[in-house]
């Protein structure tokens, strides 16, 4: 299984498409390590740079909703698994995007705007987030103050996670 | 119980139910192309498992870039016609042969009603326009695909939308799908298949229903499906011809498949199309979408027609209709991509390739080539695209470009003034 929790990337917009977290030209790349350098280039959101150190430092994305809308292209997951990123936090997700995070054994985490928002009160300050994926929780931790959160995941894709992704999974079962 | 479409055929495919609510279906048709499959081939052969579960089932294509344009590409080609052969993947469709993936695929009788169709590459959605469930997935589950024949997914709910009324001159199928995309917002049919009913569908043509199901996804749905009917059987017929008595046998089989009265759906849209304008897109969702008397006279670069939205006969048709002895503005580069090379050889045949270039086009080979910013018409930072394809992502065609959807007769003549323009203004010959 993966490690999942840390330092945190706020990404205060909604539908985020695949496009701007990989943009098209990279998928020439046929491994995933090439596609490190070019997280989130194409980005659109107002005071954000691709090129910011802390992004590349950062384990957790928060963000909005409609994750990862558009393509199917598993370049998005990659680009943020090879950043050490393993954990997306979204009040929703694009149905293609949610099943590669999983596929991959990564964590594409549901919580209702509400809760996102008050995650969204820490931006600015150093906010980090552990996660306990037994217990099913998450506890933000900040200047601003340490909060938790239960989430819900279907049962399916704990198994993904824990089995390490779909091709261990499916491997084994079919 | 009364069923949808969709559910009818997740209950004669379902291979395993892991855990309650996932369903693990099995797999008719594994498509793949060159972008998404290479890493799958290459983390197969990584993990000692290089093989494929039936290489009858899995059809491939080198699309996207195509012929290769720098030592990337080609290795990407390369890894595909090798594992095709090493595979026995007969249905391998390489350069002079390939085409866009959703145009080549039903064009060669791949898709039908009942099948289940995954492919690495979100616009899969455009063969459930044959009553099939086709859905986008990414490398992994493409990888499994390969591997083991199935696919997981949550059972679908159904929003039906029915479009009722007479399509106006000039509003076609593009219109229809922005349209509903535009009520229906980029994540309104998350998780959802999006049924396509009413008498304006009725009357589509299967090149049309490709196009309104093409876009489902920029709505967030995982396949767009229209009923199997006669136009079904009639662009099916050279292929089940050996399997049916006669057309009628063949419309009753497929009739099985329609969803039944009184089954659940999720939501219902209800369209009349009678007063519709033209749409196009503004800004970087392809759910920003205005009529197009709204932002006629906005100035563009290049106008782009093709891909697997509207890269088909009937598209280059309409386009050619009002291109027919007319020169576009000096100011605009016009590229036209038939999708497929059968789709170029009609377009020949109909001397519609003649009016692209009188008309000042450049006529790409098949690809999808700008339409994802990659080869053949990418744009420079600030540059306007009118085009016929199905994001306005930012960046889509090209880093900083910025892009305008819109139906083939909407690109046609925003080629000529240079400028967004409203077919409906422009006489148009017959073709
Ligand atoms: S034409 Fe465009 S949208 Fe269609 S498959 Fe090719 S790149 Fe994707």
């Amino acid at each position: 299984m993966k490690t999942f929790g840390g330092k945190v990337l706020f990404l205060d917009r909604s539908d985020i498409n695949t496009d701007e977290i990989i943009p098209a030209k990279y998928l020439t790349e046929i491994s995933k390590e090439a596609l490190r350098p070019h997280m989130l280039e194409d980005l659109k959101l107002d005071g954000f740079s691709s090129q910011d150190p802390a992004v590349f430092s950062s384990k957790v994305v928060v963000t909005r909703a409609n994750f990862g809308c558009g393509s199917s292209r598993e370049h998005a997951p990659w680009v943020f698994e090879v950043n050490d990123i393993n954990v997306v936090i979204a009040s929703s997700f694009a149905r293609i995007f949610r099943q590669n995070m999983f596929n991959c054994g990564m964590l594409a985490i549901e919580l209702p705007e509400a809760q996102i928002e008050e995650l969204f009160q820490h931006k600015g300050a150093d906010a980090c987030i552990a996660i306990d994926f037994e217990k099913d929780m998450l506890t933000i931790i900040s200047p601003n103050g340490t909060k938790a959160f239960l989430f819900r995941l279907a049962e399916f894709d704990k198994a993904l996670v824990k089995a390490g992704g779909w091709v261990e999974f499916a491997d084994l079962r079919y | 119980m009364a069923m949808t479409l969709a559910e009818k055929i997740f209950k004669s495919h379902v291979r395993d139910e892991p855990f309650p609510g996932a369903l693990v279906l099995d797999i008719d048709v594994v498509l793949c192309h060159e972008i998404t499959t290479p890493i799958a081939i290459n983390d197969l052969v990584a993990r000692g498992k290089d093989r494929v579960f039936d290489a009858s089932k899995i059809k491939a294509v080198i699309d996207h870039v195509t012929p290769a344009k720098d030592s990337k590409t080609a290795q990407q080609g390369k890894i595909m016609r090798d594992w095709a052969r090493r595979h026995g993947i007969r249905d391998f469709f390489d350069v002079g042969r390939n085409g866009v993936c959703h145009a080549i695929f039903p064009e060669k009788g791949f898709i039908r009603p009942g099948y289940t169709v995954i492919m690495g590459d979100s616009h899969t959605c455009t063969h459930g326009a044959f009553g099939a469930f086709a859905a986008g997935v990414g490398t992994t589950d493409l990888e499994v695909g390969i591997l083991k024949g199935v696919c997981s997914f949550r059972a679908p709910e159904t929003i039906r939308v029915n479009v009722e009324g007479i399509l106006p001159e000039g509003v076609y199928a593009k219109d229809v799908i922005l349209c509903v995309i535009k009520h229906l917002t980029v994540k309104g049919a998350t998780d959802c298949v999006i049924e396509f009913r009413g008498n304006v569908v009725t009357k589509m043509s299967m090149e049309s229903r490709m196009t309104l199901c093409n876009m489902a996804i920029e709505a967030g749905g995982t396949s767009g499906v229209c009923m199997p009917d006669e136009v079904t059987v009639e662009y099916l017929w050279p292929f089940v011809s050996g399997e049916y008595a006669d057309k009628a046998a063949a419309l009753a089989d497929f009739k099985k498949w329609w969803s039944d009265e009184g089954c659940t759906y999720k939501k219902v849209l209800n369209i009349d199309v009678t007063n519709m304008e033209p749409q196009v897109t503004v800004g970087y969702k392809p759910d920003e979408v205005k009529n197009v008397s709204e932002v006629a006279g906005t100035p563009v670069d290049q106008v782009y027609i093709g891909s697997c939205t509207n890269g088909r006969i009937e598209d280059l048709r309409v386009a050619a209709a009002y291109l027919k002895g007319r020169k576009i503005s000096p100011l605009i580069r016009g590229i036209v991509s038939p999708a497929t090379p059968k789709i170029f050889r009609d377009a020949e045949d109909e001397g519609i390739i003649r009016i692209f270039m009188d008309a000042g086009f450049c006529v790409t080979n098949p690809t999808c080539g700008a339409c994802l910013g990659m080869s053949n018409g990418v744009l420079a930072p600030g540059e306007v695209c009118a085009s016929t394809t199905n994001r306005n992502f930012n960046g889509r065609m090209g880093k900083g470009g910025m892009v305008h959807l819109m139906s083939p007769a909407v690109a046609a003549v925003t080629a000529l003034e240079g400028k967004i323009a409203d077919p409906r203004t422009f006489a148009k010959e017959s073709m």
